[in-house]
């Protein structure tokens, strides 16, 4: 790699890209189905639950990393698993950034769904079950957004990353928690370097998730 | 002759505006039943409460023999036999094949079964070639068939059209009056409910007709008697053409 930091920039990469996309994975699964149940269906409590969900967007990735890491410190109800300062916190801490972003955006994106479309959907004859995964798939443009959005704040992500991940040369640095380091040392050309890789790096996954879109592979 | 929906003093109110009040109506099998009034006289509230899209607040409504609960999951069986075509078309944002075979997906049925049946729809619409195309790539007309075929495939007993023809250019409403005269045709033991404002097409297509009013029926009778000497004054002033809104 031409960038001679002293680790290794491929890994440190390859580290980001990982942990973000776990965390996007793992908080699309929550977030998707939680989305669209409360967008399509009626309860009591639901605007209530909707303004939790969109406030949730401005969640602090410091307060992510705070619970995360009370739960996995040594005196904390799972610090017995050892998972402090490794990549799985870090997916963790990021999946809680990546959850209300997705369950909003689904809400958003099934309420938009035409009442008519609806209407024809359900006059077909389907149930509860198929109805939803319908209206999920005619949504579909507006849910793959969402979990581009995730992704793009996971790989920019910092504070949490740092928190429970520690930026442990070799296990737990990532592109952002590397930028930062670099800072603090003065290192600017590095720092811009490591800057000019993130940026890189996102838009090349913005990008093949646009073609898949657009294949209508996704 | 069996009836296959019967409304019993059905009111159906949306806060204080009543869209339908104590509508009494009979459909039977073997017959395309018109109901025709003025916009907003709640022709289209009374379809969606036969396709049990919405409850009504009083009265009953007996679809295909049974009175259920539009939330309850029993309300989707009935909804397998009944077919709905609305005013705007609506397709699926996937391929016109797709579309057709929508509601035999859902049915469960077998894939070579689906391929035949969705072969023989795109035959009759004239589609064959375009059946791997997104069905929203179609004119306005071709959506409307594919949105009639996608809700006959599956040989409902009941039809439910919302102003189906409306807007769509002569060829088109002549295909799609076509249609109906062809459903019909292959089994008698359907029925057909039509809502229209257009008197032109209520006059060759239905076989009873009832004026709806202001959430009422006014009168109901057979499509010759309904045209040529009505009994209420704002039926004969709805056919002469004086009550258009």
């Amino acid at each position: 790699m031409a960038l001679d930091v002293g680790y290794d920039v491929v890994q440190v990469t390859l580290l980001s890209l990982y942990v973000s996309g776990c965390a996007t994975f793992l908080g699309s699964i929550i977030g998707i189905p939680l989305g669209a149940r409360i967008g399509l269906r009626e309860f009591g409590g639901k605007g209530l639950l909707k303004t939790v969900t969109y406030t949730m967007y401005g969640f602090p990735p410091v307060i992510s990393g705070l619970v995360i890491y009370y739960l996995l410190s040594r005196a904390g109800p799972l610090g017995s698993l050892g998972l402090l300062f490794t990549p799985t916190a870090m997916i963790l801490a990021e999946m809680l950034l990546v959850i209300p972003l997705v369950t909003g955006i689904t809400i958003s994106s099934v309420s938009e769904v035409d009442r008519t479309v609806k209407d024809t959907i359900t006059s077909l004859g389907t149930t509860r079950r198929q109805r939803e995964l319908t209206v999920m798939r005619e949504a579909w443009v507006g849910i793959v957004m969402a979990v581009m959005i995730g992704f793009g704040r996971c790989i920019a992500e910092v504070g949490a990353a740092y928190m429970v991940g520690g930026n442990i040369q070799g296990e737990t640095r990532v592109l952002t928690t590397a930028i930062m380091m670099e800072t603090r040392l003065g290192k600017f050309d590095y720092a811009v370097g490591l800057g000019i890789i993130l940026l890189g790096v996102a838009m090349a996954v913005f990008l093949f998730l646009r073609y898949l879109q657009e294949k209508e592979i996704l | 002759m069996t009836s296959l929906v019967v409304l019993e003093k059905v009111t159906k109110r949306y806060g204080d505006v009543t869209a339908v009040r104590r509508v009494d109506l009979e459909v039977r099998e073997g017959e395309v039943f018109g109901i025709v009034g003025p916009s907003g006289a709640g022709k289209s509230t009374l379809l969606r409460l036969v396709d049990l899209l919405e409850p009504a607040d009083e009265g009953k409504v007996s679809v295909l023999d049974t009175n259920t609960d539009p939330a309850s999951t029993q309300a989707s069986a009935v909804r397998r036999q009944i077919g709905m075509v609305q005013q705007k078309p609506v397709v699926l944002n996937r391929s016109v094949a797709n579309n057709l075979a929508y509601g035999l997906m859902i049915r469960g049925w077998e894939e070579d079964r689906i391929k035949s049946a969705v072969d023989r729809e795109l035959g009759k619409l004239g589609l064959e070639e375009r059946r791997g195309k997104n069905a929203r790539t179609l004119s306005g007309g071709e959506m409307q068939r594919v949105s009639f075929s996608r809700s006959t495939i599956y040989s409902p007993r009941l039809l439910l059209l919302d102003e189906f023809a409306a807007n769509l250019d002569p060829a088109n409403v002549a295909l799609l009056e076509g249609m109906v005269k062809g459903f019909m045709e292959e089994d008698r033991s359907r029925a057909v409910i039509l809502v229209t404002h257009n008197l032109f097409q209520a006059k060759r297509t239905c076989d009873r007709l009832a004026l709806m009013w202001n959430g009422e029926i006014v009168e109901t009778a057979d499509a010759n008697r309904f045209f040529e000497s009505p009994e209420d004054q704002r039926t004969a002033g709805f056919v002469r053409g004086e009550l258009v809104y």
